[in-house]
């Protein structure tokens, strides 16, 4: 029966040596290894929940009277889109189960991309010949960003209003060519063209899924020609030659278990903790704002840099040049990113290691990568924590402005401390193993002499 | 392990200072003063009262103790303004929402248990009301008020402060209650009032119409149709991101230790 | 998965040497097999359960028995699988080297590229040529792209719906009287037979005690009787400038101050609107008032200056004129 099938796929395709290949690839056993995975899985479910939601969901901002089945709505004046985005949580069968499931999704995916990074980044895994691989992740992250950035604002609920607000200003913050992008992209000033609907849904719902598919593609057939990288745990592993699991049967109903783990915490999620519950927020209006209003987790990082950046532009005469806007919300990002891209090539040029790696490094083998990159990942860090300042004000009753100043001030020393005490744990790890095995050493020669 | 230690102590002694911190900020302000027993006049307790608690901030018979010209001067540390013409609406306000008395003139009042019983609320009420002319209790029907309409005037009002549902929020300056505990008595006098740096709303700006519509909301919103399962705070992404860190990420890193190996042979 | 598949067409095919056996047997596990098994049923009597749910319709909002149904579905099948995954299936380690570069290839790959051009004379010339033409189509296809928006024409950014003597009028287009303006309170007000969705329409209206003011001096009378508008929309990020910070015992507690609830950028309604505090770069534009015969409320001009989030050479104060 087997033995059919594959003579008829072999004749029509010539496929077999292939699947043959396909299915003894071997994947190096980690952990940490599998965290790029749970990105994958869950940008299955996104695409999958997606796709149900685009049956459903109107991308108009024509005004209508609300009549639908959530009475404390009822009768206010709103956009279709938030309309029918109301009706997916109300009235369609399961259609709040997707919904919040998708945006669940969306948040776990990033989650997942920033811990898989955070792995690449501290075992070194993005040295020669796999920088390639690297920087594709590091733009489908940003992609990610932008597309989860879009998908809540299309609701034109009162958040996602003020959200879009914030990215008109920071478009018009960016120098010489803010003003003529901003306007190109709304098609007229904030609230923009009706047009701008249509942009940014086709954006989501077509445009940036295909530019994640498309990198995600490349990623993992980048990932698959030059082979997973390995931890060397026994003697056999070496920069030439790796060890483990078979794709098939070994690694495939793990993976596949992996993947069925993630589908179900996300609807486990999606059924049981509510997600922006947009009809509390009610429909957006260029005239009305909500305290505490933040971005979904993954833009609080820009919230808390717009935040934290103290109140000056840059003016000549009586002419703004560079409006504020533009350091939190465009400078800051671009160095994060520049940052992340430029980092394989930056580290060589300072260590001189041109060499191909296939071992991965522990973080303590490399203490100044590791050491840098805690500096690094504390300083984006604390600037995200900053974006919740006004939340802990009101649970914690910390005076904000106090906090505003230990951030301002925080930022720039909490980093460098972070930096030289991981480099100085580092070191000392290093050493202990060294005394380690000169003890073992020792322990293993004394009977001999 | 002396260095893990150290950190350790440095760790603990930070949350200790914060607990202590915290504590200190929630002490009561010394030295209340209570009304013998319910024998007494009305009246005659509210002057006692307020004589006691009241007077060295609002001044004798409500007049307020204005502030020195030059800071230091005559040695005056605690400052109010008056209460003539505040009527029956504002005590009840501070005292049963227990804003008042405050430690330090200039700090924010903040909600917390009335410092003083029913019996002796009313007293002082009734004292100070009789100082001059002024508004008297508001007694809201928020039954009769429409919801949906009640959110429209909420959000252009009140939300840019106290958050789409009520959750509370902050302006430069001051922290803005959660309106989770507020009874409709003590929103409808809230508004009137104006409570610190919160603006006065008339009868004339919002009817006592609206004020029934924006208390029924309150109420509609304080507990919200949680459809989608658990509320986690109504307040949108920051709970959120919590629940995606610290639950979604952990059991799915988790399952990967689970299918991954860990030690390395 | 996807990589597995991606493998199969980038893998360069290797040949090994044929072996009798290429999994390696294990030993039998019945008892975890029983295990997997009742998980998988486990995993199809949950997504029967959502079928049954989803197909009652008296019952109302199900959207947590849903979620828990099918979710803890799945979450059988993932353990179905992790289980096998640790007990049925055979536990094997491959050996593979590391793909290595092949300078063989390499060479005959350049050699195609570098002799294809053999009859060509003037590479220079045609491959300028041909740059020329990638680039103009390029360009030509890219301007289209001029119609999402008026690019080049910032003037947009700088309308106004605001006029000498229009009225300002409240949510339900009821003009504003001077004497219904009270202190220690905000009002929003629009233009009247205005579009209100423009960014420049809504303004916030505050009346402060004659003592508070400092207005500039060159903007006397725009306050008459004490009563300001601003714009309501942050000259930091274009959020509505929702919150209005009024003391009532002004001697000890913060002044009076206009506060954005995204970043919380403060300004002070009492000089102008001037930063006081937060991120924003700029004052908020103020809108001058006159009271008519009526006692009504109309502007007496346009904003100080551009309403809304600053770009690149906005002017920050109002063109004298």
């Amino acid at each position: 029966m087997i033995r059919r099938a594959l003579r008829v796929a072999d004749e029509r395709s010539g496929s077999v040596p292939f699947v043959r290949k396909a299915l003894r690839y071997a994947f190096p056993d980690h952990w940490s290894f599998l965290l790029g995975e749970v990105a994958l899985y869950a940008f299955i479910v996104l695409v999958a929940t997606g796709v149900y939601l685009t049956f459903f969901f109107e991308p108009s901002t024509d005004r209508i009277v609300y009549h639908g089945s959530y009475g404390p709505l009822d009768g206010l004046e709103m956009s279709k889109a938030y309309a029918s985005a109301l009706r997916i949580s109300f009235d369609v069968k399961a259609g709040l189960l997707i919904r919040q499931t998708h945006h669940w999704a969306a948040n776990v995916f990033i989650v997942a991309i920033v811990l898989h990074l955070i792995r690449i980044f501290f075992t070194g895994a993005y040295r020669k010949p796999r920088e390639l691989t690297y920087v594709i992740g590091v733009l489908m992250l940003f992609t990610a960003l932008l597309e989860g950035y879009l998908g809540y604002s299309l609701v034109d609920d009162l958040l996602s209003g003020m959200g879009l607000a914030i990215g008109y200003a920071v478009a018009l913050s960016i120098p010489f060519v803010g003003a003529n992008l901003a306007l190109l992209i709304w098609g007229a000033p904030l609230p923009g063209d009706p047009d701008f609907w249509s942009r940014m849904y086709i954006a989501h719902v077509l445009i940036l899924p295909i530019l994640i598919g498309t990198l995600l593609a490349a990623h993992l057939a980048l990932v698959a020609s030059r082979h997973h990288t390995q931890f060397k745990h026994k003697p056999r592993q070496s920069e030439r030659r790796l060890l483990g699991i078979p794709s098939f049967p070994g690694q495939a109903p793990r993976s596949l278990g992996l993947l069925f783990a993630v589908a179900s915490v996300l609807v486990l999620l999606g059924g049981l903790v509510q997600i922006n519950p947009i009809w509390l927020w009610g429909p957006y209006e260029v005239s009305q704002g909500t305290n505490g209003a933040q971005p979904d987790w993954y833009l609080g990082w820009l919230i808390g840099a717009l935040r934290l950046v103290p109140h000056f532009d840059v003016v000549v005469f009586d002419r703004t040049l560079v409006p504020n806007p533009f350091w939190g919300g465009v400078l800051f990002p671009m160095v994060v990113m520049g940052a992340l891209l430029l980092w394989p090539w930056l580290e060589r040029r300072v260590t001189g290691d041109y060499r191909t790696h296939n071992l991965l490094d522990r973080p303590r083998d490399a203490p100044w990568r590791t050491a840098i990159g805690a500096g690094f990942l504390t300083w984006v860090v604390m600037i995200f924590m900053f974006g919740s300042a006004d939340r802990v004000t009101v649970f914690l009753g910390i005076s904000y402005v106090a906090q505003l100043w230990a951030f301002r001030i925080g930022v720039w020393v909490v980093p460098i401390v972070v930096l030289l005490v991981t480099r100085r744990v580092c070191l000392e790890l290093q050493e202990e193993e060294q005394i380690e095995r000169e003890q073992a050493r020792a322990v293993r020669s004394a009977p001999s002499s | 392990m002396s260095r893990h230690r150290a950190r350790t102590a440095i760790g603990a002694g930070v949350i200790a200072a914060a607990l202590v911190a915290v504590a200190a900020r929630a002490q009561p302000p010394s030295g209340i003063v209570h009304g013998g027993g319910s024998s007494k006049p009305l009246l005659e307790a509210g002057s006692e009262l307020y004589a006691a608690n009241c007077a060295s901030c609002h001044g004798i018979a409500g007049r307020g103790v204005p502030f020195p010209e030059k800071h230091g001067v005559g040695n005056i540390e605690e400052q109010g303004p008056p209460l003539i013409g505040v009527g029956a609406l504002a005590p009840d306000f501070y005292l049963r929402t227990g804003r008042m008395p405050l430690a330090h003139a200039g700090e924010e009042p903040e909600r917390q248990r009335p410092f003083f019983s029913d019996h002796e609320i009313r007293a002082l009420v009734a004292y100070v009301a009789r100082l001059g002319r002024g508004p008297a209790i508001p007694h809201p029907r928020p039954a009769t008020g429409r919801v949906p309409e009640g959110y429209s005037l909420f959000s252009e009002h009140c939300a840019g402060c106290h958050q789409i549902v009520g959750e509370g929020g902050y302006v430069t300056g001051a922290k803005v209650p959660v309106l989770e505990h507020a009874t409709p008595r003590q929103i409808a006098e809230a508004v009137r009032i104006g409570p610190f740096v919160m603006p006065s709303f008339s009868k004339a700006h919002i009817s006592d119409d609206e004020l029934d519509k924006i208390i029924a909301y309150v109420l509609a919103s304080r507990d919200p149709e949680d459809r989608g399962g658990l509320g986690i705070g109504h307040i949108g992404p920051v709970p959120e991101g919590i629940v995606a860190w610290l639950v979604a990420a952990v059991v799915l890193v988790g399952v990967c230790a689970l299918i991954g190996e860990r030690v390395r042979s | 998965m996807a990589a597995i598949l991606a493998l199969g067409f980038l893998h360069r095919g290797r040949r090994d040497s044929p072996e009798r056996r290429i999994v390696e047997p294990g030993s039998k596990q019945p008892g975890a097999e029983l295990a997997v098994i009742l998980l998988l049923l486990a995993a199809a009597a949950c997504a029967v359960a959502f079928v049954v749910i989803y197909a009652i319709d008296s019952w109302g909002n199900r959207t947590q028995w849903f979620g828990l149904s099918l979710g803890v579905s799945l979450g059988f099948i993932a353990a179905a699988l992790i289980v096998a995954s640790k007990t049925l299936v055979v536990s094997e380690e491959l050996e593979e080297d590391y793909p290595a570069v092949d300078p063989e290839e390499e060479e005959r790959v350049a050699g195609i590229l570098e002799q294809s051009g053999s009859r060509i004379t003037r590479k220079r010339l045609l491959s300028g040529a041909a740059a020329a033409a990638g680039a103009a189509l390029g360009a030509a296809l890219i301007v289209p792209a001029a119609s999402f928006g008026p690019a080049l024409d910032t003037a947009s950014l700088y309308s106004s719906p605001w006029r000498r003597n229009r009225r300002l009028v409240d949510e339900y287009g009821q003009p504003y009287r001077a004497d219904q303006i009270e202190e220690e309170t905000f009002y929003t007000a629009y233009p009247e037979a205005a579009d209100r969705d423009e960014l420049a329409a809504p303004v916030v209206v505050v009346r402060l005690k004659s003592n508070e003011l400092e207005m500039p001096s060159d903007r006397r009378g725009w306050a008459p009787q004490g009563i300001v508008a601003y714009s309501k929309i942050c000259t930091h990020a274009g959020c509505a400038v929702a919150l209005y910070r009024t003391p009532k015992f002004p001697e000890a507690e913060p002044g009076p101050a206009l506060v954005c609830p995204c970043h919380y950028s403060t300004f002070n309604p009492a000089d102008g609107g001037s930063v006081e505090f937060g991120p924003a770069g700029r004052g908020l534009p103020q809108l001058p008032l006159l009271i008519d015969s009526a006692g009504e409320l109309r502007a007496a001009g346009n904003f100080s200056a551009p309403v809304g989030p600053s770009f690149w050479g906005v002017r920050t104060r109002r063109p004298s004129a």
